[in-house]
């Protein structure tokens, strides 16, 4: 069924829209990551254009991270406290990044910086990522069969982050530390969301597993907790300044994605957080291979077309 | 002076004719024509939609000697673009050269009684800009780029690919030197505005009659409402599609919990 969208202005068909929304809601619910970083490229890819693509990806975001904190919430694996701190530093860092966004587009070649932000932080994180869940089956399979008592899964050392000041009790996560490294997190994951237009899970949940060491069932409900209100706000920016959130398209991606998150929130609780980290990381990494490879290929159409002083 | 004096006036006489005259006095043929829909609304699950331009060559004479053809063109909205262009710098494809295209419709289509080179001259297709090369206007490139055509020629290329530009040749059929038939198929991507029809008669690739008219194409309904709502009420828009948002996330948190209570 096709169905024309008012803002887009491209005729799409419905059950396509829906689908997409489903895939990526299912992976929010999983891994708490918005999914912008899969929705914004997939939407680009079916012929939304780019502007209407970023700006209608985050009411999606929206809703299935509405949904999916819902989920969390009566499971209680939400730290409130954590989180406040973190949408903190988002809020700040949000402004920040609009500002270098607006200094980089006055420069030219924004989406280059974009895709190359998107390599980067990508593979990075899921190479880190991918590296450490394989250690830690490695390492629960040989405390198997060796017979011996599994090997304490916390992976709290003391570093750097103990010692600042400023020192607040997380009871949720079981942490007493200092504010100071979940605000300067919140700061970065802001600047992120303004620049790359996603939520920032993909990069604060591995944040707050290994540089805070929050317990990997709680780091997901908190992360969708900031991401909701991060999102919202720039959901609204764009719908004022640019006029580029369409209904159409957002209801039917939402329809898909609240549907899917329920279902990736209830898969999620049976996973294993190593068997979690290690799909996460291949799903980050595959992302990142793919704008790679965009980037390194010879383009099979050398020309694209923009609109007056855009690029497209 | 008085010759540029005689050419002026026989300039603003033909101006003030033009709008009156359909026909050219030398040729006593006229286009009478028709069309299966003057508007196009677009609703939501508007698929694109068919045109049928039809008509008949009015004469006051005889036949005259020698073939008729018939092309008839549909132009949407001119916009201006920027096509870009990549190449490898330090190992990565990026935009690096970019012309400005003045202007160029949103969608055309040129539909002949024949292969086009063969029914236009191309005198006539200068004056009257028919085939789709001429329908685009790109004024000036930056000096650094030589090649500025091929820009054009990449628009012209990825717009034919997407159905938005296209050349339908032997697509008029012409009956008994006097009625005449065609059928464009406008896509479902389209862009709102007039979208000007033109119907050119010729004989031997010379235009010996012509006229004018245009399509409506408009947002009707829900579409309609939802786009002048974005344009006109933002902050309202705004806050419906995040009311939206959260409702849908907490509808389908409590509808999943219900059921999951009850099953």
């Amino acid at each position: 069924m096709q169905i024309y969208l008012p803002i887009a202005e491209v005729s799409i068909n419905a059950y396509l829209l829906l689908g997409l929304g489903g895939i990526v809601g299912l992976l929010s619910g999983m891994f708490g990551v918005g999914g912008g970083f899969l929705m914004t490229p997939l939407l680009f890819f079916i012929g939304i254009p780019p502007a209407v693509a970023v700006a209608t990806g985050t009411t999606q975001i929206v809703a299935s991270s509405v949904s999916a904190f819902l989920a969390h919430l009566r499971r209680k694996t939400v730290d409130m406290r954590m989180g406040t701190v973190l949408l903190a530093g988002g809020m700040v860092g949000a402004g920040l990044g609009v500002l270098v966004f607006n200094i980089l587009k006055a420069l030219g070649q924004v989406d280059l910086l974009v895709t190359l932000f998107y390599v980067f932080f990508l593979g990075t994180i899921g190479t880190l990522m991918f590296i450490e869940s394989l250690r830690a089956i490695q390492r629960a399979r040989k405390a198997r069969k060796s017979g011996g008592p599994m090997p304490a899964t916390k992976r709290r050392h003391r570093n750097w982050v103990h010692v600042l000041p400023f020192k607040m009790r997380f009871r949720t996560s079981g942490l007493y530390i200092s504010v100071i490294p979940p605000l300067i997190i919140g700061v970065g994951v802001g600047i992120l969301t303004a620049i790359m237009g996603v939520g920032g899970g993909f990069i604060m949940v591995p944040a707050m597993i290994y540089l805070l060491g929050m317990p990997t069932k709680v780091v997901i409900g908190t992360s969708l907790f900031q991401i909701i209100y991060v999102t919202a706000f720039t959901m609204m920016l764009h719908a004022v300044t640019n006029q580029t959130v369409d209904v159409v398209l957002g209801v039917l991606l939402l329809l898909g994605g609240v549907i899917g998150a329920q279902f990736g929130a209830r898969i999620g609780v049976k996973l294993k957080a190593e068997q979690l980290r290690i799909l996460l990381a291949i799903l980050v990494l595959a992302v990142a291979g793919k704008l790679a490879l965009d980037l390194l290929l010879v383009p099979s159409e050398l020309y694209s077309i923009g609109e007056r002083g855009g690029q497209g | 002076m008085s010759r540029l004096r005689s050419i002026t006036a026989a300039c603003l006489t033909l101006l003030v004719a033009l709008p009156l005259l359909v026909l050219r006095p030398a040729t006593a043929e006229q286009v009478v024509m028709g069309l299966s829909q003057s508007s196009i609304s677009i609703t939501t699950n508007f698929e694109g939609s068919d045109i049928l331009i039809f008509g008949a060559i009015k004469r006051e004479t005889l036949i005259p000697d020698g073939e008729i053809d018939v092309i008839v063109t549909i132009a949407g909205p001119s916009e201006t673009y920027t096509v870009w262009r990549k190449a490898k710098r330090m190992g990565i494809w990026l935009n690096t050269e970019a012309v400005e295209i003045d202007a160029a419709p949103s969608f055309y289509a040129v539909a002949a009684s024949g292969p086009l080179e063969s029914v236009l001259s191309q005198t006539e297709d200068l004056r009257h800009r028919i085939s789709i090369p001429l329908a685009i206007r790109s004024v000036g490139a930056p000096e650094t780029i030589g090649d500025a055509q091929s820009f054009t020629d990449a628009l012209i290329r990825i717009r034919m690919k997407n159905g938005l530009y296209s050349l339908l040749e032997n697509a008029v059929e012409v009956q008994e030197q006097t009625l005449f038939r065609s059928s464009i198929r406008l896509p479902a991507n389209l862009t709102e505005g007039a979208y000007r029809t033109r119907i050119y008669l010729l004989r031997g690739g010379d235009v010996v009659a012509n006229y004018e008219t245009s399509i409506d194409v408009q947002k009707v309904g829900l579409e309609r409402y939802l786009y002048s709502l974005a344009h006109e009420q933002p902050l309202i828009y705004a806050l419906m599609a995040l009311a939206l948002a959260v409702l849908a996330g907490w509808g389908a948190s409590a509808f999943f919990r219900l059921v999951l209570r009850q099953g």
